[in-house]
């Protein structure tokens, strides 16, 4: 079943570099690099790639979080806010932090270190509301707080616990309730479930869904699991050396997936009743302050032909919806590289 | 044959809490099992179920609280500490733990050879451990004078299974060596485990929650819950037919890398850990979909189903006891 939706987060040719002064000399790290992305409303979005590819620097950006050492080098960001485009990195720092509050959450990885420790969850809600939520209201929103953790499945008597007094998953599922709360338009999740047991992840993923499908937003979720995103994504993009290489619906990117490179992301994972040996990508990530020439994944692909040592291949269009840039599927739109 | 690693009745209990609200969890409750030569052998299951005890047990860091270890047939004491670490080694789940930042890492190789009196030259000593280094793809050239940080997290878990293998270990015990590497690079080191043991016929206790791997590298395993092992057996008769309710609660909540199996049903979470050790009975009693009344109030015995261990009522009659 799939619903029409429109736009609601739209990157143009988005690059946002980590520029270092490294003894007088300048490193740029090449984390965010020319990427066109357009993510729809009421919809689950996952981002896929190995460790450093820029997954967490490409969510700080959708996020409009942009700081030193990172920069927006090049590119815009669209939000769509009350049937509107914006353009938000234009906006004044009042603005953008407005926006953050009612309109965009974000759950970074690790978040379990969101939740102050030496505070009650009940107080880490309640500085959350003072801090986001007008006077007159807070009082309603606390019981709605209330509500919400119980229809979330979590217990009623957690609002009076501590931090250290819950297991990881329990404080991971707290902090996402939290980030739900003024049921924003859009979320961000970075890596929510990595680390945890599968029950726990199991746990977290069915919450993820709940919130969504009760708010019919958009969450926009990075996890280098390709199972997880199996179970949740609605559409995937593969991210490789700071570029989107190929996106499609989840079905297209796991029954026909095209890139060398997301074929290796599936293929290696191991399958029950299947102990075939199975091969992990060869070699190593490229340095993104230092990319190889042509198209990144060069150094590491079975098939390299001349061109992909020379220059970055285009999208091509195999399928609605399906994009991938490689210059084995075909021609591409070159030069225009995202 | 003798074995090569022996666990027998072992028990680990903690005191917690204050002098007047003091409990006493169980940790390992009387959990027997062996290892054979050139054998991968998996102990799973959730964070907080006494792998990590056993474990430490095993390398001779913890005192047991009761029961018996044997290597080789031999009895262990903490004061055998040369065996132990000659024989065994261990792997951590961060590689970044491991190493200190501001130490080369090629210097932690020095200093085993020198500790173990492994070489005599440093020709020799970097010939040895360009070798180690060979056998889980690097080199010692491309390692030589470098800081922990110039690697990443998956080179870094090689390197340090490289520095395990210095001193020619029989048994590896590997705690949960794969959680914090990516998945595609989680292939690489369990590719190795197979290696080790298929070439060099090192046996390696593997600890996980990650039953996909499990599955993928190990002869037998071993599913731990709450400190008792609850299912026991070959991987294909233990993943592929799980008995235990617990175990096929693991088994289904592996995110499958297929968008057309996705759960329908809805998972109950674990209590607090603690109020599950504390449980009388069977301690999955109060998540199990299948509980029965007596489940509630008496521990079960450790059954047979064929040669697969199982301890749970529902198997009651149906099979063999425990031959003790
Ligand atoms: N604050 C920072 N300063 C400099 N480089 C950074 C910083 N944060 C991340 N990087 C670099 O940017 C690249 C992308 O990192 P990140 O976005 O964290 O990737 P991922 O989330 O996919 O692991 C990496 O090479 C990383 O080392
Ligand atoms: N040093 C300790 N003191 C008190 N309790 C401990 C200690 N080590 C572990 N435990 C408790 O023992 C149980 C098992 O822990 P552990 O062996 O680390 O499990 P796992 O490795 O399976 O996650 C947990 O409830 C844990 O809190
Ligand atoms: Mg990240
Ligand atoms: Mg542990």
């Amino acid at each position: 079943m799939e619903i029409q939706t429109e736009t609601i987060l739209r990157t143009e040719n988005l690059k946002a570099f980590y520029v270092l002064d490294m003894h007088g000399t300048q490193k740029i790290v090449k984390a965010v690099n020319e990427v066109d992305l357009a993510i729809k409303e009421n919809e689950i979005y996952g981002i896929a790639g190995e460790s450093g590819c820029g997954k967490t620097t490409l969510l700080k950006a959708l996020f409009n979080v942009i700081e030193p050492p990172l920069r927006l080098i090049g590119g815009k960001i669209y939000y769509r806010v009350n049937w509107e485009e914006v353009e938000v990195t234009s906006l004044s720092p009042e603005e953008k932090r407005r926006l953050r509050l009612e309109y965009i959450s974000y759950i970074p990885q690790g978040s379990m270190s969101v939740l102050n420790p030496v505070l009650k969850i009940k107080e880490s809600y309640q500085d959350f509301i003072a801090s986001h939520v007008p006077e007159q209201s807070r009082k309603e929103t606390m019981e709605l707080a209330q509500k919400q953790i119980v229809e979330l499945g979590l217990p009623k008597n957690i609002l009076n616990a501590y931090p250290h007094q819950l297991s990881g998953g329990m404080r991971q599922r707290v902090t996402i309730a939290l980030s739900a709360l003024l049921s924003p338009r859009i979320m961000i999740g970075d890596e929510p479930t990595t680390a945890l047991d599968v029950v726990v992840q199991r746990g977290v993923i069915q919450m993820l869904k709940e919130i969504q499908r009760k708010l019919q937003n958009t969450i926009i979720l990075v996890t280098h699991d390709m199972g997880v995103h199996a179970n949740v994504a609605h559409r995937i993009g593969i991210m490789y050396a700071g570029k989107i290489v190929e996106e499609g619906t989840t079905i297209q990117i796991f029954d026909n997936p095209l890139h060398p490179y997301t074929q290796f992301l599936i293929n290696s994972l191991p399958k029950f009743g299947d102990k075939m040996m199975r091969e992990s990508v060869p070699g190593s990530p490229p340095s993104l302050a230092d990319l190889p020439r042509g198209c990144p994944f060069h150094p590491r692909c079975p098939y390299t032909k001349d061109i992909c040592r020379e220059s970055m291949p285009g999208f091509s269009y195999p399928d609605e919806k399906h994009r991938v840039a490689c210059w084995l599927i075909g021609e591409g739109e070159h030069g225009k590289a995202s | 044959m003798e074995k090569l690693l022996e666990v027998k009745d072992l028990t680990k209990q903690y005191a917690l809490g204050s002098l007047i609200a003091r409990i006493l969890i169980t940790a390992v409750d009387r959990i027997s099992f062996y290892m054979d030569q050139a054998e991968i052998f998996t102990l799973a299951g959730e964070s907080g179920c006494g792998k990590t005890t056993t474990a430490k047990i095993v390398l001779g860091f913890e005192e047991a609280t009761s029961g018996t270890i044997l290597h080789s047939g031999k009895p262990q004491t903490r004061k055998e500490k040369v065996w132990i670490t000659e024989g065994v080694q261990a792997i951590f789940q961060d590689p970044f733990s491991t190493f200190n930042p501001l130490r080369t890492v090629d210097s932690y190789f020095f200093e085993t050879v020198k500790n173990y009196r492994l070489a005599e030259s440093k020709t020799d000593a970097i010939e040895l451990i360009d070798q180690k280094l060979r056998s889980v793809g690097l080199t010692y050239g491309e390692f030589a004078g470098k800081y922990p940080n110039e690697f990443s997290g998956g080179q870094l878990q090689r390197i340090s299974i490289a520095r395990a293998l210095m001193t020619n270990p029989k048994l590896i015990i590997a705690d949960e060596p794969v959680s914090m590497v990516d998945a595609s690079l989680r292939m690489a080191i369990v590719n190795l485990f197979k290696k080790l043991r298929d070439e060099l016929g090192v046996s390696v206790l593997y600890i996980t929650h990650d039953l996909a791997t499990a599955y993928y590298v190990s002869d037998r395993i071993a599913i731990m819950f709450r400190g008792n092992i609850v299912e026991m057996g070959t991987v294909e008769q233990v993943l592929m037919n799980p008995r235990h309710p617990y175990t096929r609660l693991l088994r289904e909540s592996i995110p499958q890398a297929d968008p057309r199996q996705t759960w329908s049903d809805t998972v109950t979470l674990a209590e607090l850990e603690h109020d599950e050790y504390l449980r009388e009975g069977c301690k999955f009693a109060g998540r199990c979909p299948m509980v029965m009344e007596r489940c509630r109030r008496e521990v079960p015995r450790d059954l047979f189903v064929g040669d697969v261990l199982v301890k749970c009522h529902l198997y009651e009659g149906s099979g063999e006891t425990s031959p003790s």
